[in-house]
């Protein structure tokens, strides 16, 4: 009982690491595939709408009222100190750092990672990718590259776009429903800002994020079971590493970049 | 979705990633105050700097007109040598300006103030201010403070 339960354990762990070196090696195979793929961009066009522009509208709302929110908590916390003109101070600092590249690939892991996961699962599944490869077609060069390069190049516009909408959003509330000066909220933000030091490692982060849930979720798909349970177990794992692998990317990020 | 659609979309998608970043950039980052590339430089020894950091504010009259670009000790001298550089059109400080490292607001960063003299000549590259007033470090006072309350007990 107990040396089954050691068995089981050393069973598990040789799995892991398998799939690791395996996920290693398939992310070499995507990134020598990105130079064939670059001489047909109609594939590229037609990932980039489908990862992109279709994650567009919940970046957009999510944005809004996360800028809302943090825009009306901050004017909660600071007003008793008499400090109420530093609540853009608050959320841009805050959207820019951190909210916009982590909530971006949450949710872009969750609506774009878990589809593309799907999407190579079931032509797994279907043997579509072994119908490429009897046909001389590389599969990892026509059907994944694109698909890793689209997400990777989405994640940075989404949180750009997460980022102004949130700035926005903050506006609307604290100038239009709370009273605040405008010309207070703006100018207090640009004093405090930094370009490259807050846009930019945001922008950084992003794009760590971007390559890590697009690599995660073709991964998925690639290696997942051939069967419709495989297909589900293959998304959620899509979803949770995903999560897991930007909220802990993100704490070390920060401890590089924010720590003096 | 036949293909020109399609492309009009990522192309939009595109744009509006990039006119997000640059809306940023312009309306609340402090992307207006870089781009002082060159200014000459100038320094001054205090005895103590307090919370004077690399690339905090140079200011005369409450205006911002350059940066600290260096902190080091001296140890010749056993005071700290600030090296700022200043925007090269504010280029009529006198060579006996005084600087003293001021706080903005109660609580706030601490930045170098500069208030120029009386002589002819104006500070260029490489001058150095002989007049400087330290910052004002809590324990010092308070211990001031204490001593001088004790004197009047004892008089």
């Amino acid at each position: 009982m107990l040396l089954g339960s050691i068995e089981k354990l050393g069973r598990v762990t040789l799995s892991s690491v398998q799939r690791l070196g395996r996920g290693n090696i398939f992310l070499l195979q995507v990134l020598a595939g990105l130079s064939g793929m670059l001489r047909r961009p109609s594939l590229l066009i037609k990932q980039l709408y489908s990862v992109g522009v279709q994650t567009l509208i919940i970046i957009i709302v999510a944005g809004l009222f996360v800028g809302m929110v943090m825009g009306l908590q901050s004017y909660y916390a600071l007003v008793d100190f008499g400090a109420e003109d530093s609540v853009s101070v608050m959320v841009v600092l805050s959207l820019l750092r951190e909210l916009s590249p982590v909530v971006t690939a949450l949710l872009f892991a969750g609506r774009a990672g878990s589809a593309l996961t799907a999407e190579i699962g079931l032509m797994k599944a279907t043997e579509q990718l072994s119908g490429m490869e009897m046909m001389a077609v590389n599969p990892v060069e026509r059907v994944v590259a694109p698909r890793f390069l689209a997400g990777f190049i989405s994640m940075p516009l989404l949180t750009a776009i997460f980022s102004a909408v949130g700035v926005m959003g903050a506006y609307l509330v604290a100038v239009e429903l709370l009273g605040l000066d405008s010309g207070a909220f703006w100018s207090q933000a640009q004093a405090k800002v930094d370009l490259y030091d807050d846009l930019g490692n945001g922008m950084i982060k992003s794009l760590v994020f971007g390559f890590v849930v697009a690599w995660i979720a073709v991964f998925e798909g690639y290696d997942c079971i051939p069967t419709s349970e495989g297909l589900g177990q293959a998304t959620t794992r899509t979803v949770v590493y995903s999560s897991l692998a930007i909220l802990g990317l993100d704490f070390i990020l920060t401890a590089l970049m924010f720590g003096k | 979705m036949n293909s020109r659609m399609l492309e009009l979309m990522v192309g939009l998608f595109v744009a509006a990633g990039f006119a997000a970043l640059f809306m940023m950039a312009m309306t609340v980052s402090n992307l207006t105050s870089y781009g002082t590339g060159d200014g000459y430089d100038i320094m001054a020894r205090f005895d103590n700097i307090g919370g004077l950091k690399v690339r905090s504010p140079v200011a005369a009259s409450g205006v911002r007109i350059g940066r600290v670009t260096a902190i080091e000790y001296d140890q010749e001298r056993y005071e700290a040598l600030v090296t700022m550089s200043i925007e090269p059109k504010y280029n009529k400080f006198s060579i006996d300006s005084s600087a003293a490292v001021l706080t903005s607001g109660l609580l706030g960063e601490q930045y170098v103030g500069l208030e120029t003299g009386a002589e002819e000549d104006y500070l260029k590259n490489g001058g150095v201010i002989e007049l400087t007033q330290s910052a004002l470090v809590l324990e010092q006072i308070v211990g001031q403070f204490l001593y001088s309350k004790a004197d009047e007990k004892t008089e």
